[in-house]
């Protein structure tokens, strides 16, 4: 006798995406005061950035958001060795997302340009601000491109010993649904991060 | 009938049935019943603490000038009474007591939707707790800020204040998958033929309640780690010494902490909802209207948070915005008390301890819903901002209304919950040790409040001493009360409990007393013309 509901896992889902967004949201509003506030330094702080990197890893997550999309669909087709590839290219995506965030991070963190750095306290407060928010706002983000990592790690192990399969799939449709998440995430923290400029 | 009923083939859920026997049993049960217990008896610890707490800080409030102790140990005092009573008793309150315990059962399911995350919530709840109460013997000693955190005293003081943050942020996350719990089981588990407007106004108060608890949390749970950093790293966010608006903070605060009020209080208006009918033996007046007003009360409680910062620089604009929503939301709140009101009407009423619990929870939410309408009309505001006066109104609401519907509620299920009855005339008095005292104790502190005394004061000029020493009184009675109501509740076995021993209309009262580890025999189906209250 065991209870299963697809619905309501999925149901659960999203209401657990709601609260993600809404724990962006916060962020997403502190950016907007302080936006307002201090659009100058803003402006002259993001071209600190390297647009380039972040068009790439923005591909890069459409990308893998595409792959897991398309396991799901080899899943419901019973295509087993296709939905194990089409996951691990999404990984693969996630592993390349993150180099290209250590690389820019490390950089950064090269020229003493961190939270709570010397360089930091020399610099307008508008441009605190925005690398503040840049740091939490990307960290934040890749810790869930993290979590979402290891979910659909899962998902994948338990796509190829057969235990989600075409007639139970709920847990990969959920890991999708979260990937999916960490993507409109960066969607938005693109744009206000690296093409403010 | 009855008779029949006292013999049931299958075990009670009190009963150890898993492969684990004792303690372990318990805490490893996904079984949303002993979760519900296991919350209770937790939060009944956290809720003896925060009492004493505050009993302390009365003693030293007992004369002008210094007693007992200094003024730091004050201002960790009534930190710590406010972040345990605010975030391990009162927000899971209710919800996670009884919504756990009976709501499942009142919509006819087995468990919860998630029955191993609901033991994931409880676990971080124990956690989060833990967590914040280390910040009182571990750093720079225990923080000082109030549970509000206002920046930028809560980025600038030496006190633990990381530690006592971060636990309150584990217990957001704890609060949000309860939430997310609930909301599911709902939609997805409700009896067959059970429509949403067949759903027993209990778990209808759950439902509005679940949805803030979704998305209201996340937003203090961003900006507490935003403390956090903020501590860590110099950032400015906040500390206008450092750069940061200090408003930004306190409008992130109450975008959650605002709507937390309505977290509390939805259920324990639905408990009250379930309490009145059944002892005042007739069927509730304006089902639909009740139901609605829970979910209107959750949406405009949403928007009224900056009443808080009516002080705090604003324009004027938003100030009658916040002000005009805060009277609107005042509506739906009243309007469940004239339901209450004309459901005992012309009734039978049956004056058990549960019933003269949720009296005086009518009693005493009334007063501090109105006192709370002075507070959020901008004149009057202005006056008895941070005074007593506010104290007063939050206990009344928060002990008042949400304490005394828990004790409601924990006379009502207490037999449903143990199969044991308790000695009424015993929980009479310690109702009425309870209601003398707690007025005794809040209500001086309305008039000191209009007379200029601040909140979280150490010490105050002589006029004040003889509201003070009422209040200290009240207190020691209201100490007595408690004593007297969990003796009698929990020191020894009463009389067996029938399967319904109120009259009861809903599903829990058709099942045995305890109920079985799956709840029901024959999952109940819910047929075209019945409605949530025609089970008996």
């Amino acid at each position: 006798m065991e209870h299963r509901d697809d619905m309501g896992a999925k149901l659960g889902m999203w209401v657990f995406i709601f609260t993600e967004i809404l724990l962006f949201g916060g962020l997403f509003l502190v950016y907007a005061v302080m936006r307002g506030r201090y659009s100058a330094d803003f402006h002259s702080a993001a071209h600190h950035l390297n647009a380039f990197i972040g068009t790439i890893n923005t591909l890069v997550l459409l990308v893998s958001s595409a792959t897991v999309a398309m396991s799901i669909t080899a899943v419901q087709k019973g295509d087993k060795r296709l939905a194990v590839v089409l996951l691990f290219l999404t990984l693969v995506c996630a592993a390349v997302f993150m180099v290209n965030k250590y690389f820019e991070w490390g950089h950064k963190f090269q020229i003493g340009l961190y939270p709570g750095s010397d360089l930091m306290l020399t610099m307008n407060h508008g441009q605190v601000m925005f690398f503040s928010l840049y740091f939490f706002m990307t960290g934040l983000h890749m810790f869930h491109l993290v979590v979402g990592g290891i979910i659909l790690t899962i998902a994948m192990i338990k796509v190829n010993r057969g235990t989600i399969n075409s007639t139970r799939y709920v847990l990969l449709e959920n890991g999708g649904l979260y990937w999916h998440l960490v993507d409109l995430i960066w969607i938005f923290l693109f744009p206000l991060l690296y093409l403010i400029t | 009938m009855t008779e029949e009923k006292t013999h049931h083939p299958e075990p009670s859920y009190l009963v150890n049935t898993g492969k684990y026997k004792g303690l372990m049993s318990w805490l490893t049960s996904t079984d949303h019943k002993r979760i519900g217990i296991m919350y209770m008896y937790a939060m009944m610890v956290f809720f003896i603490v925060g009492v004493l707490l505050g009993e302390i800080m009365r003693l030293e409030l007992f004369r002008p000038g210094q007693q007992f102790y200094g003024p730091q140990t004050y201002n960790g005092l009534f930190t710590i009474h406010g972040i345990i009573m605010i975030f391990t008793v009162v927000i899971p309150g209710l919800a996670a007591v009884f919504g756990n315990f009976s709501m499942p059962i009142m919509i006819g399911a087995k468990d919860v939707a998630f029955p191993r995350l609901n033991l994931f919530s409880f676990y971080l709840y124990i956690l989060g707790a833990g967590i914040a109460l280390t910040s009182q013997f571990l750093g720079n000693g225990p923080p000082d800020t109030g549970w509000t955190f206002y920046a930028p005293y809560s980025i600038q003081t030496h006190t633990n204040v990381v530690a006592a943050v971060f636990g309150a942020f584990v217990l957001g996350f704890s609060s949000i998958l309860t939430g997310l719990n609930f909301i599911v089981t709902m939609h997805r588990m409700r009896a067959p033929g059970m429509t949403f407007f067949k759903m027993p106004l209990f778990p209808w108060s759950l439902y509005a309640t679940a949805w803030i608890q979704v998305l209201a949390t996340p937003i203090v749970g961003i900006t507490l780690l935003m403390v956090v950093a903020e501590r860590w790293f110099r950032i400015g966010f906040f500390d206008p010494s450092l750069g940061g608006d200090p408003v930004l903070y306190q409008h992130l605060f109450w975008i959650y902490s605002h709507p937390a009020v309505y977290i509390m209080i939805l259920p324990a208006m639905g408990v009250i909802t379930e309490i009145i009918p059944t002892f005042a033996q007739r069927k509730v007046f304006g089902y639909k209207a009740i139901a609605v007003s829970s979910l209107a009360i959750a949406l405009v409680g949403y928007f009224v948070w900056a009443h808080h910062m009516y002080t705090s620089g604003m324009s004027p604009t938003a100030r009658w915005i916040f002000s005009l929503l805060t009277f609107l939301v005042a509506v739906p709140s009243a309007i469940k008390v004239f339901n209450w009101v004309t459901t005992m009407y012309r009734g039978s009423i049956d004056l058990k301890p549960p019933f003269l619990f949720a009296l005086g929870f009518i009693f005493l939410f009334m007063i501090g819903g109105m006192t709370g309408l002075t507070l959020g009309a901008l004149a009057t505001n202005v006056h008895v901002h941070d005074t007593a006066y506010v104290v007063a109104h939050f206990h009344y609401i928060v002990f008042g209304g949400v304490g005394f519907a828990f004790f409601a509620a924990i006379h009502y299920w207490y037999p449903k919950m143990f199969g044991r009855m308790y000695n009424f005339k015993r929980a009479n008095w310690a109702f009425g040790f309870l209601f003398i005292g707690f007025n005794l104790l809040y209500f001086p502190q309305f008039i000191i409040g209009i007379q200029g005394m601040p909140r979280r004061y150490f010490d105050y000029l002589p006029q004040f001493t003889l509201g003070m020493q009422l209040s200290f009184f009240g207190g020691i009675l209201l100490l007595i009360g408690i004593i007297l109501m969990l003796t009698n509740l929990f020191s020894k076995k009463g009389a067996k409990a029938p399967d319904n021993p109120w009259g009861g209309r809903t599903y829990e009262w058709t099942i045995p007393s305890p109920p079985p580890l799956e709840n029901f025999e024959v999952m109940p189906v819910m047929g075209p013309d019945e409605t949530p209250y025609d089970y008996k």
